[in-house]
């Protein structure tokens, strides 16, 4: 074990994948030379040579069907976006090629494409969005958000290993502001699996990624109040463990489901609808979210600040379900 | 324009109030300053008066329900500053939605229905268990609650009347479970020959009642050796707040005062510095303005140590419950004829049973010891003043 942040536990993943197996490769803007916006490939270029640490021409939809084109001819190709607001330049590529290949055709698409995403950097609109939702939507697919350096590693191999094409979702605030224990050997976590990463008796807290630290932050807080939140992390959005979400739910009778993305048609939407429907006998008080409003994000720190969830707004709404 | 009222801040050591009642409703006008709801805080009434002129559009929180400080409590759609006069009428107002807010009380989440179901509960079983959710919902919580004390026996019977506590019953008893998990307390306490005082109190009461319009009692002759003796046993004037103790500077002296509802418990300030009339008016004062139910909350905080005098019931022992976070309290017995051994002889003496409890962690027996017999020597050689 050693301590490590979240994006060097990606950087391990990757490397780990591509030292073991030949078939993975990198395709990216920017990830040979320059080392990636983030600098998670850097040096892999020297390590691995050109041929499996390639810098691709400004044209998403056209390295992501080169990769699809790889995975179905035998390789692992990983896919780095420079940001995830650009993943919808390859739109048509990810969900209608490699969502539908292998249903129409018998033949899986065995690839990951690492989306760096999410806010509070002060990065605007352009470069601060969570589109996992849209990939959720789309059959086919499997999408992965971790929240820990462990589980980051974990879950990155994880998704290199699957059969399925990967949405991994790896949260920009937590690369350098998450840190934590991680093997330094190899180990995978299976996709799938919400992880509970705070036990608790009186509300459900579900969330996932850069949200789980404002959760067990406000979870904490409610603690000194005598109210135990669980925080349940999902970790993989799809496909999504519902069976963790509806045996803490059934537990503790109150939900409250968090994310950062628009509340409008989230995951959060979804989580919500299992809910009321696997178990409403279980609701002791109506099905909560907490979640970005339903506009771009913004670019003054201020408003950013009051769009994203946070620890204190996330503890506000656990004291309003804890009383009602 | 709207204007949010927030649960206030009455006193540095309040966290959370009560309301206790609305006075106006939504969709009633109210004018700046007029009284718009009573809160409780410390066990203490308040009417909070409207920061604003306008119409009650939103009321958050119910009567009965407890809020943390600055919690909103409602909106009110201030009025708009004065417009031309034109011939068109003002538009009417939006009809605002009525807040769904009757749902809770005679309804029933699907999780306490379903286990309602499985416990075999009736509908008539339901409505004996005590509620404690928002605007008077019963919760899950509530069901297990009444689950668990079903099976200990202590269920109610038929027949047997259920009362909720009142908010002061709550606030009280909260405040005694936490000084008794808090404080381990004990209790000392010393026998006060008083007859100097009562004929002194005899003699006097008549005059002393006419020159400063208050009743002369025990209570100030107690009060002011207290505080003489306080100052020279400072760790009994003292907070303890975690693992260290505050020694105030100031002497204030609470007084219990029960009432039919409950007690509670007044602060007579800076005792120290006050002569005996001047302790009798002020205790006379907080002590009637306590049952008419005009103390206010800035008048039950500050105390740093409490008197209970256990007199007027006829007792003559008790072992009394610290006011936290205050460091003693002293209990007083009644006052009674015994007869006493003085020299050889047995004569008839006015005597009374000091009951001092203190709060174990911060003293020993050794301190309270010397608090009482410094005041016992305060009682015993009591001086007239000069009147």
């Amino acid at each position: 074990m050693a301590e490590m942040t979240y994006l060097e536990a990606i950087r391990q993943a990757l490397w780990e994948e591509m030292d073991q197996d030949d078939r993975v490769f990198l395709l990216g803007e920017d990830i040979g030379t320059y080392g990636g916006a983030f600098k998670i490939t850097q040096g892999f270029l020297d390590k691995f040579g050109e041929d499996r640490v390639i810098d691709t021409p400004l044209a998403e939809s056209g390295f992501v069907g080169a990769a699809i084109g790889a995975a179905l001819v035998g390789m692992r190709p990983v896919v780095e976006m420079q940001f995830a607001d650009f993943i919808s330049c390859a739109f048509d590529q990810i969900v209608n090629m490699a969502a539908k290949h292998h249903y129409r055709l018998g033949e899986p698409v065995p690839m990951v494409i690492r989306a760096p995403y999410g806010g509070r950097l002060h990065a605007g609109p352009f470069h601060s969005q969570c589109p996992e939702a849209w990939f959720i939507h789309s059959p086919g697919l499997k999408v992965v958000a971790p929240a820990t350096p462990y589980d980051a590693k974990g879950l990155l191999k994880a998704s290199i290993r699957d059969l399925n094409p990967v949405i991994y979702c790896e949260h920009k605030y937590l690369y350098r502001h998450a840190k934590g224990e991680v093997p330094i050997d190899d180990y995978v976590l299976p996709l799938g699996e919400a992880d509970i990463k705070r036990e608790g008796t009186d509300i459900a807290l579900i969330t996932y990624g850069a949200m789980v630290q404002q959760a067990l932050e406000a979870a904490d807080e409610m603690s000194q109040q005598g109210i135990e939140v669980e925080v349940v992390d999902l970790r993989t959005l799809c496909p999504l463990d519902t069976d963790a979400i509806l045996a803490s739910v059934k537990k503790t009778g109150k939900v409250l489901i968090v994310h950062e993305a628009p509340q409008v048609c989230g995951i959060g939407a979804e989580i919500a609808g299992v809910i009321a429907q696997e178990a409403f006998h279980y609701l002791d008080a109506p099905v909560t979210r907490l979640a970005a409003p339903h506009t771009p994000v913004p670019f003054s720190p201020p408003l950013e600040d009051f769009y994203l969830p946070n620890a204190t707004k996330i503890a506000a709404k656990l004291k309003d379900l804890a009383s009602y | 324009m709207a204007i949010e009222v927030v649960m206030p801040q009455m006193g540095q050591s309040v966290a959370e109030g009560t309301v206790i009642q609305w006075l106006k409703q939504e969709g009633e006008r109210v004018e700046k300053d007029e009284a718009l709801l009573t809160i409780n805080t410390d066990k203490i009434d308040v009417e909070i008066p409207s920061p604003g002129a306008g119409t009650v559009s939103r009321i958050f929180v119910r009567d009965g329900e407890t809020v943390p400080v600055g919690t909103p409590l409602a909106t009110i759609d201030a009025v708009e500053p004065e417009r031309p006069l034109t011939g068109t009428p003002a538009p009417a107002p939006p009809v605002e939605a009525a807040r769904v807010s009757e749902e809770t009380t005679h309804w029933y989440s699907p999780a306490v229905l379903a286990l309602a179901e499985q416990q075999g509960l009736k509908p008539s079983d339901l409505k004996k268990i005590r509620k404690t959710g928002r605007g008077d919902r019963l919760t899950k919580q509530d069901i297990l609650a009444y689950l668990e004390q079903r099976e200990t026996g202590a269920a109610p019977r038929a027949g047997d009347e259920v009362i909720p506590f009142t908010p002061m019953r709550r606030a009280i008893a909260e405040h005694m479970v936490r000084s008794k998990q808090t404080a381990p307390h004990a209790t000392a306490i010393i026998e006060v020959d008083m007859t100097a005082i009562a004929e002194f109190r005899e003699r006097e009461k008549v005059a002393f009642a006419e020159r400063w319009s208050s009743p002369l009692t025990f209570l100030p002759f107690i009060i002011q050796a207290t505080a003489s003796a306080l100052k020279g046993n400072p760790w009994l004037n003292a907070w303890a707040q975690g693992d260290r103790t505050v020694l105030k500077r100031e002497i204030n002296i609470g007084i219990a005062v029960a009432l039919a509802e409950g007690l509670i418990v007044p602060v007579l300030k800076r005792a120290d510095g006050l002569r005996l009339a001047e302790i009798a008016q002020q205790s006379d004062d907080l002590v009637r303005r306590v049952r008419e139910k005009r103390i206010t909350p800035m008048e039950v905080q500050e105390g740093t140590f409490t008197v209970n005098n256990l007199g007027a019931s006829g007792i003559l022992l008790a072992t009394p419950i610290i006011v936290q976070p205050q460091t003693g309290i002293l209990g007083i017995g009644a006052v009674t004829r015994r007869p006493i051994v003085v020299g050889d002889d047995v004569t008839i003496r006015s005597m009374a049973y000091f009951c001092l409890s203190f709060d174990h962690r911060v003293i020993d027996g050794t301190v309270a010891g010397q608090f009482l017999q410094e005041l016992k020597a305060g009682l015993e050689g009591f001086n007239p003043p000069r009147t």
